[in-house]
């Protein structure tokens, strides 16, 4: 197997497993990449897309003030392109976790990339919940937080899961242009031992990799969904 | 006697739009109080002021002893209402269930905060359950169950902690004639086993003459008429009512296919209602026998409004004023109703 790698992907075989360049390097940089932004921006996102929709005209937490703040948020860091955000908000990247460059310090802008688009497919995913099943549990006497986690949470999951699943593979697109302050990854490798170098065969070989880890995901996020799914017979 | 829902002089308007206007409706306890009117007339709107999910814009709201609305301004908020809440019951045209939990999962939702431990919840919705004919699909999802399945589900779910008032907002609209019977026979033998008071909204006058004892018509946000089910289907004031009882409108449909064209002096239209079961004499016979007049029957029908059969007549008594006279009073001592009808129905 080796000597095949070795015989027709030189280049490929040149980067190693460890090391600041290794193939195992940058898949584990990938997966830490994907994983931390995904929890915070994951957080963040279900955070505001709740509120959005709890808060929107007609919504049982009515408030117009509440509403416009985050959807003045969400939308600003959405319009911000990922590679410029990267630049803008070093200096409270150096606040959060205290470096500007590296892997860790792609952290803090990934989950802020992540969590607007997030955030807009929860609400989508809420908004998907019928009127008259709140209406049903406001008649029966519930409470808001009832509503918010047996109605818009329980009756969505499926949604959601699949709206995370979507968000976790736009995340791991994003991870590819972390390289750029220093975060490494296997769209680094791409970029800077393959594209740069000339070494097509790296390129190739990360990119491979890149899409079995989106299908991964997908795979996993389709068959969750599928299972968490009672709405169809 | 105070009335288990009182709403009196209730409006709600929607910047421009009067969805209710100025509704007065009382209902007792035990009544079934059918609200009938085509979609857009508001029935919606009004019921939901009864539990305030829609908030009214004037007008008092008192149930079951507590005012819920006075003066502009809820009386009520907060935890107190969600409690009240308890007490009513609602039921709706697409169910509403909760998909993702199973069918005992929905009812035992609505016993979330009551007081009882998780045996005694879980005993109570398999008796609720079983009340509505549906223990056996217990750990269902409720796609898996047909649409008037769903509705009993709803219902249990609704029943969940023993309130006193059922609303049931359009809830056999979405159903086929077999599972619309199915319910509106669970609802009153609820009304009938409970002492339940339901307000059952709907469009369809069958429904209403099925289980209901009083009605109320509504259209653009009015109530129209409003009475005992027997006075109002009988003898419909407004035109919208007629439209809706229908059965008048097929009267008057029939009596003008006979081409009878005028009405001589000595010929008078008679409208008769009575009581099916009550009545047991030939009346035309009688009329003849004992009066001496000439009576063709143009029209008769029996229908059940609640358990009573009523028969309508119409019919046609020539004779002079004075065997005309005699002819009403007759028909009064066998406890029959009688009106005399313009001619002018028949052109």
């Amino acid at each position: 197997m080796s000597e095949l790698i070795s015989k027709y992907l030189p280049n490929v075989a040149s980067l190693g497993w460890t090391g600041d360049s290794g193939w195992g390097t940058a898949i584990f940089q990938t997966i830490f990449m994907t994983f931390w932004p995904a929890v915070v921006g994951g957080i963040l996102g279900l955070v505001f897309g709740l509120t959005l929709v709890l808060t929107k005209e007609g919504g049982i937490l009515a408030n117009r003030v509440w509403f416009n703040i985050c959807d003045k948020i969400v939308s600003f860091f959405r319009a911000i392109p990922f590679i410029i955000l990267l630049a803008f908000i070093a200096p409270f990247t150096q606040l959060i976790v205290g470096t500007q460059i590296g892997t860790t310090a792609a952290l803090v802008p990934l989950s802020l990339g992540v969590f607007p688009f997030f955030a807009r497919q929860v609400e989508v995913a809420l908004e998907s919940v019928d009127r008259g099943k709140i209406e049903a549990a406001q008649a029966l006497g519930s409470t808001n937080w009832d509503i918010i986690f047996d109605v818009y949470l329980s009756e969505a999951r499926a949604e959601l899961v699949r709206v995370s699943t979507v968000t976790l593979i736009s995340l791991i697109g994003l991870t590819a242009m972390a390289g750029a302050i220093g975060a490494g990854g296997l769209g680094n490798t791409a970029i800077a031992y393959g594209y740069n170098r000339f070494n097509n065969d790296v390129t190739v070989v990360a990119t491979l990799l890149v899409l079995i880890l989106v299908l991964i995901v997908q795979l996993v996020g389709d068959w969750l969904a599928k299972k968490l799914n009672h709405q169809v017979r | 006697m105070s009335h288990i829902i009182d709403l009196d002089h209730v409006s709600v308007t929607f910047g421009d739009l009067h969805a209710v206007s100025d509704v007065t409706i009382k209902v007792d306890k035990g009544d079934v109080y059918g609200v009938v009117g085509y979609s857009g007339a508001g029935k919606s709107t009004l019921v939901r002021t009864i539990n305030l999910l829609q908030l009214p814009t004037s007008g008092t709201i008192e149930i079951a002893g507590t005012t819920f609305f006075k003066d502009g301004v809820a009386q009520i908020s907060g935890k107190e209402l969600q409690a009240k809440r308890r007490n009513i019951g609602m039921i709706f045209q697409h169910f509403n269930l909760l998909n993702e939990t199973t069918v005992i999962e929905n009812v035992a939702f609505a016993l979330k905060h009551s007081d009882l431990d998780d045996d005694a919840i879980e005993k109570k919705c398999y008796e609720l359950l079983d009340l509505v004919g549906l223990k056996d699909k217990a750990e269902n999802y409720p796609v898996q169950l047909s649409g008037g399945e769903q509705q009993r589900v709803a219902i249990a779910r609704a029943l969940a902690n023993d309130p006193e008032i059922l609303i049931s907002d359009e809830a056999t609209s979405a159903l086929d004639p077999q599972n619309t019977n199915q319910i509106l026979d669970l609802l009153k033998r609820l009304n009938k086993q409970l002492g339940l008071t339901i307000i059952l909204i709907t469009h369809e006058m069958d429904a209403v003459k099925k289980v209901a004892n009083k009605i109320a018509v509504m259209e653009h946000g009015k109530v129209v008429e409003q009475g005992n089910l027997r006075d109002v289907y009988l003898r419909p004031k407004a035109e919208l009512t007629r439209q809706f009882v229908g059965g008048s409108l097929a009267a008057a449909d029939t009596l003008r296919s006979f081409n009878l064209g005028e009405l001589s002096d000595n010929e008078q239209l008679y409208q008769v209602v009575f009581s099916a079961a009550n009545v047991t004499k030939s009346i035309i016979l009688e009329l003849y026998k004992q009066v001496g007049v000439d009576v063709s029957m143009l029209y008769g029908n029996i229908e059940v409004l609640g358990d009573e059969p009523v028969g309508t007549m119409f019919i046609l008594v020539t004779g002079t004023p004075a065997q005309q006279a005699k002819v009403t009073k007759l028909l009064k001592s066998f406890n029959v109703e009688v009106s005399p009808v313009d001619g002018g129905i028949l052109a």
